[in-house]
């Protein structure tokens, strides 16, 4: 029974779990194109709110976060690439850093939802308003959801039979450069392209 | 054989490794039946569940059918032992009435026919007949079916508000659907959960067509099924996030007051709310009294164009499956190759990318710019093209063979007529200016229902018939099924044709009491009609029970290829089990090769191998 070979080499030559992620990421682009095609409707519709709006935005900070996330994809890439050497204190390491750049980001990101607080300002408060916190608090959701499995990784590394699944990392690595993506767009579009007043 | 040993111990990697030795050690109860990640298992699962709601969701059309018949009259039966909050004097009452309305529409899209076409078709077939042993993720496949009854009872729940379910339309528009109570809300927070699930099952479609294909097969070599099914998924993956997306944006609408889809200066008065959107609001310099202050700014009609940028491919993820289902059902029983096969995956390639640029003809009457409405209405006559290509083919399959009708052929055939029957009828919705008269009137329900009822449910019907003796090792009660068949496709006709006539004439869709209306009274007796024919419809659908679980009991042993099928999945056992196979599957041909002149049998499976003398036959035709 077991002699059978009904499990071969995937078809494509990209493994079953990585290929998956890849598929997933094009639906993932299609929810973010939910937010962003919406936007534009509005923004068009409301100009002036907008920019007024975003001139309030804290474009210091994003800029701060667009390094950490930046800088996270790079330690992220280079954890994969020691754990495929066979390198586990560096993968470890790096892996490490990009948790801690995943926390970095997040922490930023809630003092700027706790400035926009204390200036009065909430998703209700104007339609720009209730797309910054939908968009940046979904995205923020994101970070998070793809720190949970880079924890579980870090965690398992001190174990006595370490973690080794470069793939598992490998496919890991795609979902966060995503999620580094997305921010990539979002800041441009929610941050600075209106002129500030 | 010592080759394909030394292949099974070769396979590296986290990923493969437990489809080889799970043969051997027994699988505890838990695992084995209840969270299996044998796609077989998880596809009965998805069946069980979706029939449950089939059930729930004929009871709330059958409610609907007679209030719209007998205004006011206690239901028969079920009318006294229903709540008070539902019913008056045994009456279904307005508000919960339009709660069954949008309940009905839900339940049956997106927990009987998605679920159906896509969740038990695509995890059984898909795997069987690319001759793998299962899907490429299978634990994700788990996840994906356990989100569904969650989602389910979520749905369901609704129902025990004071202020009732969801009772916006299965649409859900706003500014209806964010100012309505917490109804809406778990209406949202299910679709947002069974969309999830789906999005898993889409992806794991994919990778496992792409990747787990067994030796020799090429993709032009798929059956028509895989084919749809692998189709179905593109569109499930790209166009259910959008829907996701416009989920969120209303529950923040309803409870974080955003102001996505609610205008400006919009005063909605509820029975236990005021809603307001934006101060700008203001009656000389004095601000409006108001109990909630909505974020305004937004536009009620980017909702529409978000929900139908999902639930118009939606239409098409519940018909393409049944589309592959039905052409395989007709090629092996009329033992002809299926007319046209590159043509047949090209046509369905062709709706799906059409079924992502027509969804404004949902949206003629809402306000939409006009010259958009003509965009929409060319793309949308477009689709005629790829349907007609594919009706045509599956006439040119049947034309001349040695038809047999089986149950399952039958249902197939049924498929084609009312699929042609509703299809013209959605060029006339098509066409703008016929749509603005026809418009939110029952010629819309009449459509509706000869596509997903006649077109997708019974090609599901045509599916169960044909897959069930490899399903559960045995064989439905063929007279039973003919008997099912004939019962439902005359009361199907009988239910849903005179609904078109009562569109012409003016009946609107949705409304409570046709009584209110004078000029729809000369109509009534064609409600009442329609209103029998539907309950002897919901009835027949018994017959399907029984068979099935009289044939579970008491049916013949199945043969493991009681057809005379090509595909590869009728080379597994006669009731597979985990792993599926009992050989090394090297695939040789297409899976039409039906009636091959000069061969003995009529059939020739994709996994015999070619005599020797034999010139080999070219593959994908």
């Amino acid at each position: 029974m077991s002699g059978l070979s009904l499990s071969h080499e995937p078809v494509t030559g990209v493994p079953n779990g990585k290929l998956a992620m890849w598929i997933f990421l094009a639906s993932e682009i299609m929810f973010f194109t939910g937010f962003f095609g919406a936007f534009i409707v509005l923004r068009n519709s409301n100009l002036e709110l907008f920019s007024h709006s975003a001139g309030e935005l804290n474009k210091g900070l994003a800029l701060l976060n667009t390094f950490i996330l930046i800088g996270s994809s790079l330690t992220m890439a280079l954890s994969i690439l020691n754990l495929e050497k066979g390198n586990t204190a560096k993968f470890r390491l790096f892996l490490g850093l990009t948790i801690l750049c995943g926390f970095g980001f997040l922490i930023v990101k809630t003092i700027e939802y706790t400035t926009k607080f204390g200036h009065h300002i909430f998703p209700w408060t104007n339609v720009f308003f209730s797309f910054y916190f939908i968009m940046t608090g979904f995205h923020a959701l994101h970070v998070i959801a793809g720190m949970i499995p880079m924890f579980f990784m870090f965690i398992k590394s001190f174990t006595k039979k370490g973690y080794n699944y470069p793939t598992k990392v490998e496919t890991l690595g795609l979902y966060w450069h995503f999620v580094d993506l997305v921010w990539i767009f979002l800041f441009p579009v929610l941050y600075l392209i209106f002129p500030s007043h | 054989m010592q080759t394909a040993v030394a292949n099974a111990n070769e396979i590296h990697g986290h990923d493969t490794h437990h489809g080889a030795d799970h043969a051997h050690h027994e699988l505890s109860f838990i695992r084995k039946y209840i969270f299996s990640t044998d796609h077989k298992v998880i596809a009965k699962q998805f069946m069980a569940v979706s029939l449950f709601f089939l059930f729930v969701g004929g009871l709330f059309a059958l409610m609907i059918r007679w209030q719209i018949a007998y205004p006011g009259s206690a239901i028969p039966l079920i009318g006294n032992i229903l709540p008070n909050s539902w019913v008056s004097d045994g009456a279904v009452t307005a508000n919960f009435y339009t709660q069954l309305l949008t309940l009905h529409g839900t339940v049956m899209i997106f927990y009987v026919i998605i679920p159906l076409a896509v969740g038990m078709f695509g995890n059984f077939c898909i795997p069987l007949m690319i001759g793998t042993d299962d899907m490429a993720l299978p634990r994700l496949n788990m996840f994906s079916f356990w989100l569904v009854p969650p989602a389910g009872l979520i749905m369901l729940s609704g129902f025990f508000y004071d202020s009732g379910t969801a009772a916006a339309g299965w649409t859900g528009y706003p500014p209806l659907g964010p100012t309505s109570g917490p109804g809406q809300t778990t209406w949202l927070v299910s679709l947002f959960m069974i969309g999830f699930s789906s999005i898993m099952g889409g992806t794991n479609y994919m990778a496992t067509v792409l990747n787990k294909r067994a030796k020799g097969l090429q993709l032009l070599q798929m059956p028509l099924t895989v084919w749809a099914l692998f189709i179905t998924a593109i569109l499930i993956t790209l166009g259910t996030p959008v829907l996701a997306a416009a989920i969120a944006m209303q529950i923040c609408d309803q409870y974080l007051h955003t102001g996505f889809f609610m205008p400006d200066n919009l005063l909605v008065t509820a029975p236990d709310n005021t809603y307001v959107t934006n101060a700008f609001i203001a009656q000389g310099n004095q601000l409006l009294e108001h109990k909630q202050l909505l974020g305004g700014g937004g536009q009620p009609i980017l909702w529409q164009h978000m929900f139908w940028f999902y639930s118009h491919p939606a239409v098409y993820i519940m018909i393409l499956p049944g589309m592959g289902i039905v052409s395989d059902v007709l090629s092996t029983f009329a033992r002809k190759p299926i007319y046209g096969y590159k043509a047949m995956i090209f046509a369905i390639m062709a709706i799906a990318f059409l079924g992502f640029i027509v969804w404004g003809h949902h949206m003629f009457q809402s306000g939409m710019n006009p010259l958009l409405g003509t965009t929409f209405m060319l793309s949308t006559i477009l689709i005629a093209v790829p349907s007609a290509i594919k009706v045509f083919n599956w006439l040119g399959t049947i034309w001349k063979g040695n038809i047999r009708f089986t149950a399952a052929n039958m249902n197939a055939l049924a498929f084609i007529a009312t699929f042609i029957i509703g299809g013209l009828s959605g060029v006339f919705m098509a066409s703008a200016p016929v749509d603005i008269y026809i418009h939110d009137t029952y010629f819309i329900v009449a459509h509706i229902h000869y596509v997903l009822f006649g077109g997708a449910l019974f090609a599901i019907f045509a599916g169960i018939y044909y897959w069930f003796p490899k399903m559960y090792g045995k064989m439905l009660n063929e007279n039973l099924g003919r008997k099912h068949f004939y019962w439902s496709f005359v009361f199907f006709n009988l239910t849903f044709y005179p609904m078109h006539i009562l569109g012409v004439g003016g009946h609107m869709r949705r409304i409570y009491n046709p009584y209110i209306y004078e000029f729809l009274q000369p109509l009534q007796p064609m409600n009442q009609f329609v209103t029998f024919a539907a309950i002897i419809l919901g009835f027949s659908q018994l017959i399907l029970v029984v068979n099935i679980l009289w044939s579970l009991k008491y049916g013949k042993a199945a043969p493991r290829n009681p057809w005379q099928s090509n595909s590869i999945e009728w080379s597994a056992p006669a009731h597979p089990g985990h792993g599926n196979f009992d050989t090394d599957i090297v695939v040789y041909r297409g899976p039409y090769e039906y009636s091959v002149p000069g061969r003995e049998s009529d059939f020739y499976p994709q996994t015999e191998p070619p005599s020797e003398n034999e010139v080999p036959v070219h593959s994908g035709h």
